[in-house]
């Protein structure tokens, strides 16, 4: 779960730094760039066209294309114009993508994998669901961290948030070991879909004692996840937590908007209700 | 009521904490004092980056209420917004109209989101009755702009507390002023179709419904 800024926007990817001159991108620029010998001019592009090019066709087909980029390379073997790319398109909302995206859930590059993963969350389309389960195939044993490498074998956190937001009810016996693992986010991402896909009390309560129990950094993207989870119950720990009220703003938030979305009356339920009275007291 | 001596010992106690679980355990003392000659103290406590302490300090000065508002005022501090934050939240919960100039310019023109939106609360919670009739109608008119003006900020914690400020104001003049409540029921219709967060037409929902049943009971009672 990526923090938030202070202003809320919760694109904490790191900004690529402008290209040196770099005038403001048309779009017909940045579709020139994506294929541009300087690739930090490609890497810009992609991401400038994830930001501010939706609903363009052709944006969508030239990402697509730079998913099979070659020549943007890291020394360790990564493909960074790959990774801008895939993460583009997830917010596109263009399907084309969703075929190609599930490849890139095999690339040799953990970052590829991870962006794939949570751009198909994001785009929705139950095809991507196998595919995304196998990142989970072995369970806590096999999405062990990788030697001098900071990240899981698998991108198992965007795949769980993956399948939570692709309401992948089977998908649950798979993450529920998940809950053990030893690294705490992903722990709790694990309790935050399992309580989404099965609606049971007892995973959203799991955040709930995390609370308490965490340092403030964990606190704050717990206070993310329950209000992201929709888990009601939640609301008073929010309110009540040891952070800052803009975060417990945000969270309710998400949580009462969460909620409202599942209504079919007009008018406001008790449940929305006592969630607005406990944002009313954190002004 | 000061007992001076008391009061000396209690602001030590806090100045002298050495760790932050000590800090709050001296707050909550001088805080459960109730003394006059602690306010400063608690003030400062306010901007010490321990929220835990802040929070205590901020109830301590509630509970002291109007004799802490002049203090408050004075003591904001430009360059700790946090602190500004509490301070505001206090000003507003107190809601002492003294404090009226100083929630216009904050709710308008700090930089700070924590700060505009606890100044939008208390703008629409004055307790207007303490003011001369004479300006009671003015102050209220300059919270009305205010608030109008916030409801349209593109920032939406700052709209959903200017609706709660809003709903404030209505609700207290319900029955004394129409004219501005019905400029406060036009703005709340407008923002139940057209405000882009969810969020925000709800609590204008809620708004609505509680008025709604305000004015039903007024209309009850004077039947």
């Amino acid at each position: 779960m990526l923090e938030p800024s202070s202003t809320q926007d919760s694109e904490s990817l790191s900004l690529p730094a402008e290209p040196a001159g770099g005038e403001p991108l048309t779009l017909e620029q940045a579709l020139k760039n994506l294929t541009d010998p300087d690739l930090s001019l490609r890497y810009y592009a992609a991401w400038w066209l994830g930001k501010f090019a939706p609903g363009e066709p052709q944006v969508v087909e030239a990402l697509i294309a730079a998913l099979d980029d070659e020549a943007d390379r890291t020394e360790l073997g990564g493909y960074p114009l790959r990774r801008n790319a895939a993460r583009a398109l997830g917010k596109l909302a263009d399907h084309r993508a969703v075929a190609p995206l599930i490849r890139c859930l095999e690339c040799s590059d953990f970052y590829v994998r991870e962006a794939a993963a949570q751009s198909l969350g994001m785009l929705g389309d139950p095809a991507s669901i196998p595919s995304l389960m196998q990142l989970l195939e072995g369970g806590v044993a096999s999405a062990q961290l990788v030697p001098g490498r900071p990240h899981l074998a698998q991108p198992a956190e965007a795949a769980m948030e993956a399948l939570e937001s692709l309401k992948a009810i089977a998908a649950a016996p798979l993450i529920e070991p998940f809950l053990e693992h030893p690294v705490e986010r992903v722990k709790y991402a694990a309790a935050r879909a399992m309580y989404v896909l099965t609606q049971e009390s007892i995973y959203g309560e799991r955040l709930v004692q995390a609370i308490a129990n965490s340092d403030l950094k964990l606190r704050r993207t717990l206070l993310l996840d329950l209000g992201a989870s929709g888990y009601l119950p939640g609301a008073k720990a929010i309110a009540s937590a040891a952070v800052e009220n803009s975060f417990k703003m945000i969270a309710l938030k998400n949580m009462l908007e969460n909620h409202l979305q599942q209504q079919e009356t007009i008018s406001v339920s008790p449940e929305a209700q006592q969630v607005m009275t406990l944002m009313d007291a954190l002004l | 009521m000061t007992n001076s001596a008391d009061a000396v010992e209690l602001i030590q106690s806090v100045e002298q904490a050495d760790s932050p679980a000590r800090l709050v355990a001296a707050v909550r003392s001088l805080a459960a004092a109730k003394l006059e000659a602690g306010i400063p103290t608690l003030i400062t406590i306010l901007g010490y980056n321990n929220p835990e302490a802040a929070v205590v300090a901020l109830e301590g000065l509630v509970q002291l209420g109007d004799v802490a508002v002049l203090p408050l005022l004075e003591q904001l501090d430009d360059y700790n917004y946090g602190a500004r934050a509490y301070s505001f939240r206090a000003l507003a919960a107190i809601a002492d109209p003294q404090a009226l100039e100083k929630l216009l310019s904050a709710a308008e023109t700090d930089f700070a989101p924590s700060v505009r939106r606890a100044a939008a609360k208390g703008l629409g919670n004055l307790q207007w009755s303490k003011l001369p009739l004479e300006q009671r109608q003015s102050a209220q008119a300059r919270s009305l702009k205010t608030l109008l003006l916030l409801s349209h900020d593109p920032e939406w914690a700052i709209r959903y507390a200017a609706v709660v400020g809003l709903q404030g104001l209505a609700t207290a003049e319900l029955v004394s002023q129409p004219d501005l409540v019905s400029q406060i029921l036009d703005r709340f219709n407008q923002m139940a179709t057209t405000d882009t967060d969810l969020a925000i037409r709800a609590r204008v929902q809620m708004a609505q419904q509680q008025l709604n049943a305000t004015s039903v009971n007024l209309q009850t009672l004077s039947s």
